[in-house]
């Protein structure tokens, strides 16, 4: 594989708008850095940086004009692949019948510029969910098949970020069609490239970029392992599968459930949670029907809604149920971890709940009980 | 454009009978309008839309018969509806003429070609009859194919007995059917009391006897609990689990059971798979 430098992101930006894609990447809007499309490439966040803690985002102005460093916002590439809101059919009735007419999901040539490592994985779970199985959505299908993604691995991680911890950065592994380190030096930025697809090359052959400098390529190597060494956060180093499973009767609930608020913004940040409802509608007339489907928290009370009471009645099986199912049954049912370590969860909890600190809790609380 | 291409949109399906079976509980027969849905195998479910009202999971109750004379392009089938809410409500409430939409099916059935060669015990508490009713049919209907059956009904009260019309003509093919009630009602002259009450009679070799089981997830518990008593391994216990479901296919997450997607793993699964999980209040 050939190790190309870019030193702008201008003629990349071009190229993809000019094979037909719509780019989408991070800038800053509302005190944060947002995802949205960029019609132009000087949207890109140059200089800010970012400070996280528990219920804590702030934007900070950086001494230099990096445009990539500044670990996961407040949105991850979800609400691009899985929306929150999808029509899936409308109905009419008919003499003594009705018609369904099923939404078409027009194919979407999305480039998504800028995806740090453990959303480039969060993908490939969300991936094996929605489309690994018997069933594809095609929602998520007609907009994940065609997405040119480019990666971006880490050199600045947040005081929220474990990617190490679950294997997921700061790296980026498979999945991506071009992968960029981003160089900071004196004289601006720089991005060393790595293709992971043949289509990536294809585009790097486009814009016509050059072999890398190989003390480029080493010192951006040397950058992203030292990233490695600077995670705010650590999972116990334990199998999390395994302690989730042996904890559902744990004390450690009962505290959790004492501050957390039940607002579900955890599961609307996560980049791997995809549970959605569906709304069925009539017109006024009631002759006209649509059915869409909708983003769900397993927060609601009513997600697990049986005849006769719902089956999570209590904020602490809801709570537990959650982590439960990103640290431990997401391996049974779908072969991998539901958590990537984007630290997201911790910073949009408006009660700062960790979940580091609750595995290392329940890590702790089961070692103690052992003995 | 009237047929769905993707697992997403209703099938339209014709209601050409039905039947109360109480006062809350209806069996509607159902006939594909134009396209069927694939053949269900007993123990899997659709999802039941009630136009503009919405949808849920419902067992299949019977499976069959396909016309000889090709007048339907698919199986009729039957569902039996308990209206405990909106969308049930609006199901049982439909006539003979309209149109319901069939999503499906779905999920794992009982295993019935496994059970082949051996007894059958099939325990069902209150609407849980309705999904082992398919069962039952296959076994009468091959009777050298299956050892002794026998059926074991639990029900709150005398009129909440579901398929009263069929009874006699099942124990007449051969089937034991016992049934006890929570409440009798006056004139009431069988029995009275759990479910579990029932194992001991079941006519059944437990060495060779196969359980499936159906009902609220208590009387599942201790009516499989009593059966391993009995000697029925607890590899040859199934039962039938409920939980909310928004779209059948493995995406909404709203069937979590700790591992189990119950749409996709389930509904139908092993005793031994669901005994721990069961155990776990709130999960
Ligand atoms: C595999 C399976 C097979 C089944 N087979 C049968 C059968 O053969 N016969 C039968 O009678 N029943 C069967 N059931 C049960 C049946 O699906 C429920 O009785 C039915 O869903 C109740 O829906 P309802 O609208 O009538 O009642 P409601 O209790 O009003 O619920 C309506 C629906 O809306 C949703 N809902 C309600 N409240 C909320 C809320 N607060 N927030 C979010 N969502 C909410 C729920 O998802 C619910 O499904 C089966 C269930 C399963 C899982
Ligand atoms: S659980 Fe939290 S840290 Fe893990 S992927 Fe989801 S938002 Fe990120
Ligand atoms: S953990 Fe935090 S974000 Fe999640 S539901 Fe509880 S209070 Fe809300």
């Amino acid at each position: 594989m050939t190790t190309m430098e870019l030193a702008g992101l201008g003629p990349l930006h071009d190229a993809l708008r000019d094979a037909g894609y719509t780019v989408i990447g991070p800038t800053v809007r509302d005190d944060a850095i947002v995802l949205t499309e960029l019609e132009s490439i000087d949207r890109l966040p140059h200089g800010w940086g970012v400070r996280l803690a528990p219920g804590g985002y702030r934007l900070r102005r950086r001494d230099d004009e990096a445009a990539f460093a500044h670990a996961a916002g407040p949105q991850s590439w979800k609400p691009f692949l899985h929306r929150s809101r999808v029509k899936l059919w409308e109905a009419d009735r008919t003499g003594d019948g009705f018609e369904v007419r099923e939404e078409p999901h027009p194919p979407a040539r999305l480039a998504l510029l800028g995806v740090r490592p453990c959303d480039l994985r969060a993908i490939a779970v969300q991936d094996r969910v929605l489309t690994g199985g018997r069933h594809v959505d095609p929602s998520y299908a007609a907009r994940r098949s065609d997405a040119f993604i480019i990666a971006v691995n880490c050199t600045e991680p947040g005081g929220t970020c474990f990617c190490v911890s679950m294997g997921t950065g700061p790296q980026a592994g498979p999945g991506y069609d071009l992968a960029l380190t981003e160089l900071v030096g004196d004289e601006g930025v720089r991005y060393v490239v790595d293709a992971g697809t043949q289509a990536g090359s294809d585009m790097m052959d486009a814009i016509g970029a050059g072999p890398a400098a190989s003390g480029d390529v080493e010192r951006a190597r040397a950058e992203v392992a030292a990233a490695a060494g600077r995670m705010g956060r650590t999972m116990p180093p334990v199998d999390l599968h395994d302690l989730m499973a042996g904890t559902l009767d744990a004390a450690r609930w009962d505290e959790v459930t004492e501050r957390c608020l039940s607002c579900g913004n955890c599961t609307m940040v996560c980049p791997t949670c995809f549970c959605t409802t569906v709304t069925d509608t009539t017109d006024l007339t009631g002759d006209h029907a649509e059915r869409w489907q909708v983003w769900d928290s397993c927060f609601d009370p009513g997600f697990s809604h049986l005849h006769g009471g719902d089956v999570r009645a209590s904020p602490r099986s809801r709570y537990r149920q959650w982590l439960t199912h990103k640290l431990g049954t997401w391996h049974d049912q779908f072969g991998s971890s539901g958590c990537v370590g984007c630290g997201r969860c911790i910073v949009w909890c408006p009660v700062g709940i960790d979940l580091t600190e609750e595995a290392a809790a329940l890590h702790a609380e089961a070692a103690s009980t052992d003995r | 454009m009237t047929s769905a291409a993707t697992p997403m949109a209703p099938v339209p399906y014709r209601v050409t009978g039905r039947r109360d079976e109480t006062t809350d509980t209806v069996t509607l027969t159902l006939e594909p309008v134009e396209r069927p849905i694939p053949t269900p195998l007993p123990g899997q479910f659709t999802m039941m839309y009630a136009f503009g009202v919405g949808e849920v999971p419902i067992s299949v109750s019977r499976i069959g018969p396909h016309p000889r004379d090709g007048s339907t392009p698919g199986p009729v089938l039957e569902q039996t509806v308990r209206a405990v809410g909106a969308v049930t409500g609006a199901i049982c409430g439909t006539r003979p003429g309209q149109v319901v939409g069939l999503r499906g099916p779905f999920g794992v059935g009982w295993e019935v070609d496994a059970a082949r060669g051996r007894d059958l015990v099939l325990a069902a508490g209150g609407i849980g009859l309705a999904p082992l009713r398919p069962v039952l049919l296959r076994a009468l209907s091959e009777p050298d194919a299956f050892g002794r059956v026998a059926l074991l009904i639990g029900a709150r009260t005398p009129a909440d007995l579901l398929f009263t019309s069929e009874l006699d003509e099942w124990r007449a093919r051969g089937a034991q059917i016992e049934v006890t009630v929570d409440r009798p009602s006056p004139g009431w002259d069988g029995r009275v009391g759990l479910i579990t009450a029932l194992v001991p009679v079941a006519d059944v070799d437990p060495g060779r006897a196969v359980a499936f089981l159906c009902g609220p997830e208590v009387m599942m518990r201790v009516t499989a609990e009593a059966l391993t008593g009995r000697g029925i391994r607890d590899a040859d216990v199934r039962l039938s689990l409920e939980r909310n479901m928004r779209c059948g296919l493995g995406w909404c997450g709203h069937c979590q059971l700790g591992p189990l997607l119950v749409c996709r793993d389930g509904p139908v699964v092993p005793y031994t798979r669901a005994a721990p999980l069961m155990t776990v209040r709130e999960l």
